[in-house]
């Protein structure tokens, strides 16, 4: 992501250090993670401490500081999926793409988090890919799923 | 245009309600999240190229509304002004929709609801049993509005409460009636609204400010979620009338970056109520100033507590304090704040208008008016219901929700998130209000409502929350931190089949700690998914301790799968889907399940033809011992199946 890019977005918010998780937001929507000189640029132009920043790029979990694979897969665990079989869901996933909630694959293609609630509880259990929605998903149907992404 | 007077409102008001015909076909599409998920924009988009080509731009009118709340049977549309509901449509029934009902007057059947009992199909949308039996006043103009429409508020009545209060009250009149009105807040606590009001009314300081709780966190609860998407000028009108209440010119509203349709619906309404002076300055001609910021949360459930929320809002990481003196007095940049939620504020513009006295007549004693919960889990008609305080949960669960699918038995009914906890059967017949809730065990939290058949676990349940709590917990205090956690491993040992004699003791010393010496209701509260269901199930957790069984048959560890040698018919289906090979079996050999081998996936139960169900979880006992090789050939004589 380029510096000319990141100085827009803290332009948007007005420079203001208030504004330091809305422009973090806004880098992280668009570049998918917060590399380290997006967020030294925020810290120097929003005169706030990096520590500060770290903190908030480790305290809120819509931040990654590491690089996110093509697809970002977001599993559901809310109590509603819960008790449907979101475990069960998430197992099979895990079984086919190979990593853990919180991992990105060695090719960059997929990412994989668990998430508390998607708010689409009556589709329970329910599987995000790159934003889309996937509802009532059973284990043996997450394979078929998956294929379509590439 | 701005409108300054309460008589160019009304004038407007008129205006836009003389261009609409109400006997003018009008389609509303349930343009939700859950719908949207469930495909109605692509019924949309056939909907719009199908009125284009059967000539009818113009004549009928497609209006995109926020959720209807029946999200299980979504997408949904009605047709007005004769109301008939379709259900569960896709692109493929647009044409003969448009044809058939629109143009000839014809109610397409296999749309309609169907009465699961009587198999009677149900024409008119508001007489389906799941809507019939609700009352709903705040949520009820969802499915008629389009939520991008300022118009479309404003026709139904919008922004008139406002109007009343900026133009005929003073603030101490609006600040009697709601105090009048008993109204508590719809978020967790039930801290009545008209105290929180006067308190920051009182106190010392020039500069105020008002905040909309939309950091819904209660993982399955998302009402909050529909109301800002489907009617954010409630939302807007509510706080509006707060701001001038309590003296604040400065408003914000926290929504989650996870609902990104609600952040979209509540800026395209901010905009549009400011283009029409109802934000700004000098709004209606009142001489009162008010503007309101949109932040959106970055993920952090602890920022729905009130002074987490004020800290994540001065843009620091949101970590509660202790409120020796409470936010209304102190709250974001150390300034008098009143934060209340979605729901709180959209039910404020009901009040202001209709009065305080009519609202008393709705709900309890101590509860007064609706609530609308999130009736999910194991439920036959899951979706967002609005119902008076007092109801029962056995008719919010059987006469709206239409009971527990696939003849299961109703286990129990968590209530109040992770906050909360879960009633038993025992208890179906309490009256759903503030103070019951809290006296069982459990709470109202902000009306998520999840149902627990018999294959839940109850120590299970108790330990999903506790991982969720720890997962969230700020840090900051070390009763949350560490006790949650202590929490989480004993209960995680339980279910895994390594509980000991005194974990349940050990877990209630720390359940007294974690409750008692908390910093913030998160830490004080995490305890109860534990506590009751300790206290309503607590066969469950010595069977899982003593027995090493699970008596739901659900814990992982603690079941093996099997298959019935009675009833396999050898067709092979759970052995080609077995993802790690572990079901050994051919053409007419009866199949067994590797133990060693199996992962417990449950894909084999799942894929077993309904008309055998030979695949069964086992727990608390040996493996049955295999069949001696011989006995494993079916011999298959006119169909029939016998062993030789």
């Amino acid at each position: 992501m380029n510096l000319e890019r990141i100085d827009q977005i803290i332009d948007k918010h007005h420079g203001e250090a208030s504004s330091l998780i809305q422009v973090l937001l806004d880098v992280q929507a668009e570049n998918h993670w917060l590399p380290q000189e997006a967020l030294e640029r925020v810290a120097e132009r929003l005169q706030v401490p990096k520590t500060r920043i770290r903190h908030i790029a480790t305290f809120y979990k819509a931040f990654s500081l590491t690089p996110k694979g093509r697809h970002e897969i977001h599993v559901c665990m809310g109590t509603a999926c819960h008790v449907r079989g979101a475990g069960r869901v998430l197992s099979a996933v895990q079984d086919q793409i190979g990593i853990h909630p919180g991992e990105t694959d060695l090719d960059l293609k997929f990412s994989l988090e668990t998430v508390n609630c998607l708010g689409c509880c009556a589709l329970g259990p329910v599987v995000e890919i790159n934003g889309q929605t996937h509802g009532k998903m059973a284990p043996t149907q997450t394979a078929e799923v998956l294929k379509k992404y590439e | 245009m701005r409108i300054t007077s309460l008589a160019a409102l009304e004038e407007l008001r008129q205006k836009i309600l003389s261009t609409r015909d109400p006997r003018r076909p009008c389609i509303t599409l349930c343009s939700g999240s859950a719908c949207l998920a469930s495909g109605s924009g692509a019924v949309a988009a056939g909907m719009e190229e199908e009125i284009r080509k059967q000539g009818l731009s113009g004549v009928v009118e497609l209006r995109k509304t926020g959720c209807h709340g029946f999200c299980e049977r979504g997408p949904i549309i009605v047709i007005h002004p004769e109301e008939i509901g379709y259900l569960q449509i896709g692109p493929m029934d647009v044409p003969e929709i448009i044809s058939q009902t629109i143009k000839e007057k014809k109610v397409v059947d296999r749309l309609l609801y169907t009465d699961p009992a009587g198999k009677q199909k149900i024409v008119h949308e508001p007489e389906i049993p799941f809507y019939k039996h609700q009352e709903r006043l705040v949520f009820g103009s969802n499915g008629s509005i389009d939520p991008k429409s300022i118009e479309d508020y404003i026709a139904i009545g919008g922004y008139s409460a406002l109007a009343k209060a900026l133009c005929q009250m003073t603030p101490v009149e609006v600040l009697d009636e709601v105090k009048k009105s008993n109204l508590r807040g719809r978020g967790g606590g039930g801290f009545p609204t008209g105290r929180k009001w006067e308190e920051s009314r009182r106190a010392p300081g020039e500069i105020k400010y008002v905040i909309v709780n939309a950091d819904e966190g209660d993982p399955g609860a998302y009402m909050d979620r529909s109301l800002l998407e489907g009617n954010p000028h409630s939302v807007l009108e509510g706080l509006i009338i707060g701001a001038y209440t309590v003296g604040a010119n400065e408003g914000y509203i926290y929504v989650r970056q996870e609902y990104p349709l609600a952040v979209e619906n509540v800026n395209i309404a901010i905009e549009q109520a400011g283009a029409y002076g109802l934000l700004g300055s000098n709004i209606l001609g009142s001489g009162f100033d008010f503007k309101i910021m949109v932040h959106q949360g970055a993920g952090a459930f602890v920022c729905g507590e009130s002074s987490a929320l004020m800290t994540a809002l001065e843009g620091r990481a949101g970590e509660p304090r202790p409120k020796y003196i409470h936010t209304a007095v102190k709250g974001l940049w150390d300034k008098p704040s009143v934060l209340n939620n979605v729901e709180t504020w959209a039910t404020v513009p009901l009040i202001i208008n209709k009065g305080a006295e009519w609202f008393t007549q709705i709900g309890t004693e101590k509860s007064k008016g609706t609530k609308i919960f999130s009736l999910v889990g194991k439920i036959a008609h899951t979706g967002l219901v609005e119902v008076p305080m007092g109801m029962s949960l056995r008719d919010i669960i059987y006469r709206i929700g239409g009971g527990i699918p696939g003849g299961k038995r109703f286990k129990a009914v968590q209530t109040g998130g992770p906050s909360g906890g879960c009633l038993p059967e025992g208890l179906l017949d309490l009256p759903v209000g503030f103070d019951e809730l809290t006296q069982a065990g459990s709470m109202m939290g902000s009306g998520g409502m999840i149902v627990m058949d018999e294959d839940t676990c109850m120590v299970d349940v108790a330990r999903y929350f506790l991982d969720f709590l720890t997962d969230e917990s700020c840090g900051k205090c070390v009763p949350c931190r560490e006790g949650i956690r202590q929490m989480l491993k004993i209960l995680t040992r339980i279910t895994e089949g390594k509980g000991r004699e005194g974990d349940i003791e050990l877990l209630e010393e720390l359940s007294e700690v974690a409750g008692e010496a908390s910093l913030c209701a998160l830490g004080r509260s995490a305890p109860n998914p534990f506590l009751s269901t300790l206290k309503y199930f607590k066969a469950e957790y010595e069977a899982h301790i003593r027995e090493k069984r699970c008596p739901a048959l659900s814990c992982k560890e603690l079941i093996i799968y099997h298959i019935d040698p009675e009833k396999c018919q050898a067709c092979m289906i759970c052995a080609r889907k077995c993802p790690v090979q572990a079901i050994d079996g051919g053409k007419n050999r009866i199949h067994v399940i590797a133990q060693d081998k199996c992962t417990k996936c449950g894909t084999c139960l799942e894929v077993c033809p309904s008309r055998f169900r030979a695949v069964k979880k086992i727990s608390g006992m040996p493996v049955p011992p295999p069949l001696p090789e011989e006995a494993r050939m079916i011999v298959r004589e006119g169909g029939k199946k016998g062993s030789v």
